[in-house]
């Protein structure tokens, strides 16, 4: 590294000041704070229905040529995901959103903490956008997957970030698994989290080629509602995107399926307020010196 | 290699118990989820044991404790109805269950009780423990996973008597039966939209003059 690089400050990439000291603090004993975690059933799938149509009625019309067949083809990605965020044994958000915006052709459902799901989608996100002004075409599935299993393999699994990247671009519809150490897997459905089992359990016995649209949004939801009743990490509703070529549809709380069971009519009051006793005001001014136009503090 | 202790006898299978006593009355409730983990072993298991006529146990943390637990004191008060004709009162039942407890002082039972009942005079009494058998008479509690958020709610709503206060104070709550059922149910519809070991059925038993009678509301299921 040449000189000039070490003279000019780090940009970008995390702090790691502290690092010392709170190995140091957990070996005396201090518990580090827990973070947000996103629980978690998160799914995916690619559906690809053919639809027999008339290929050439017009030309038939014209040159009275023999009626011919085709088929054609809609394709595209569903992505689901389930809305309870966890601090351990306590749900922390009740509707919390982990189908995270990549590109407009191009979402991510996130689980794991969700610091890091949210912060590693947002940054190659941006990354994507600029290299679309650069390059003025349509961001692709592979280079948001190679985006982020770089940044997640460079931290060695300390970004726990688990996500389902789908998408559909000039090649056609994509579905990929990434871990949090940076592997990859490309499926045609997918499942991560905490109630992934559950999930997957829904696919294995449910998922054929050839899906329709609505039949591919009821297996995603199938398979999420397996994961929010059975997996004790996941809850609340079910979030739905659908992804088709030039066309992208986010059905936020497509299912709710968990109302409040139980409110009191009557309702509740808190009798007795917390009370202001008495109120002193001390001006600071009176207790010190104050020197007008003083130097101004360093940096 | 060093030889290292690492045999773990105990898993928490999770649950809140909530007991609320009444001038006449007493109510006993918890939900029906028993898990571990991430995982639900079943939506329906009752956490709530009736221990003699007018004494009723509910019960959190490790349930095959709990139910080790619930055999040495029927076993206890079979011998007790053998040597006195009758059925124990709840407080005599207190007193037992804390002994119980304390008896395992140094390898516990994993178990977070709370017992509700009537008195001899019938009054509603509750009686809340900790897992090696500390426990106080008290107006009303709350014991397991949801404990934390169900409790700060009933200290607001049913401002005890402080227990230092001279001539002792009744500690029973100046609800009536159904306002009780009412609370009742909605700590536990609150405390299952945020603690994930709470949830699916919620079992409540009740005891009166007229005996026990039990209840039931459906809870979330996520």
């Amino acid at each position: 590294m040449g000189k000039a690089a070490v003279d000019v400050p780090m940009k970008g990439g995390f702090s790691f000041d502290h690092y010392r000291r709170n190995e140091m603090l957990s070996n005396k004993g201090l518990k580090p704070p827990s973070f947000l975690k996103t629980g978690t059933t998160i799914v995916g799938l690619i559906f690809q229905v053919r639809i027999l149509g008339i290929y050439s009625y017009l030309r038939r019309c014209l040159f009275n040529s023999p009626l011919m067949f085709a088929f054609y083809v809609q394709d595209g990605v569903i992505l689901g995901a389930d809305t309870r965020a966890t601090e351990g044994p306590i749900v922390a958000d009740k509707n919390c959103e982990k189908i995270h915006y990549m590109a407009p052709n191009i979402y991510c459902c996130g689980a794991g903490t969700a610091a890091d799901t949210e912060a590693v989608t947002d940054m190659v996100s941006s990354q994507l956008q600029l290299h679309r002004y650069h390059t003025s075409r349509e961001s692709r599935v592979v280079t948001a997957l190679s985006l982020l299993k770089s940044h997640l393999f460079s931290y060695q699994g300390h970004v726990s970030a688990a996500l389902v990247l789908g998408g559909v671009d000039v090649t056609g519809p994509h579905l990929h698994t990434i871990y949090p150490h940076g592997s990859t897997d490309t499926l045609p459905f997918a499942t991560m989290g905490s109630g992934s089992l559950a999930a997957m359990a829904v696919f294995e016995s449910k998922y054929r080629e050839g899906l329709a649209r609505d039949e591919g949004i009821k297996l995603v939801t199938e398979a999420i509602c397996s994961g929010i009743f059975n997996d004790l990490g996941s809850g609340s509703n079910v979030d739905v995107c659908v992804i088709t070529k030039g066309q992208t549809e986010y059905l936020r709380n497509l299912q709710t399926p968990n109302p409040r069971t139980y409110v009191n009519e009557r309702g509740y009051s808190f009798s007795k307020k917390t009370e202001v006793l008495s109120t002193k005001i001390t001006p600071l001014k009176e207790l010190v010196e104050v020197i007008e136009g003083g130097d101004a503090m360093e940096e | 290699m060093k030889q290292q202790a690492n045999w773990s006898p105990y898993d928490n299978n999770g649950g809140t118990c909530v007991a609320i006593a009444g001038a006449d009355y007493c109510v006993v409730a918890s939900d029906t989820r028993m898990s571990t983990g991430y995982s639900i072993l079943t939506r329906d298991y009752s956490k709530i044991c009736q221990l003699a006529e007018k004494s009723v146990m509910a019960s959190s943390g490790f349930q095959a404790d709990v139910r080790a637990l619930q055999k040495v004191l029927a076993a206890r008060h079979a011998i007790y109805q053998h040597q006195h004709n009758k059925q124990m009162s709840c407080p005599a039942m207190a007193q037992l269950l804390s002994n119980t407890l304390y008896y395992k002082r140094f390898f516990p039972y994993y178990a977070f009780n709370v017992l509700g009942g009537l008195d001899s005079e019938g009054k509603g009494c509750v009686f809340t423990y900790d897992a090696v058998g500390s426990y106080e008479r008290v107006g009303y509690s709350s014991q397991g996973s949801g404990s934390t958020l169900i409790m700060p709610f009933l200290d607001n709503q049913l401002k005890s008597p402080s227990p230092l206060l001279l001539p002792a104070q009744d500690a029973v709550t100046p609800l009536s039966e159904s306002e009780a059922i009412d609370l009742v149910k909605t700590c536990f519809a609150s405390a299952t939209e945020r603690d994930i070991y709470t949830g699916d059925k919620l079992e409540i038993v009740v005891l009166n003059v007229s005996g026990i009678r039990r209840e039931y509301m459906e809870l979330r299921k996520d």
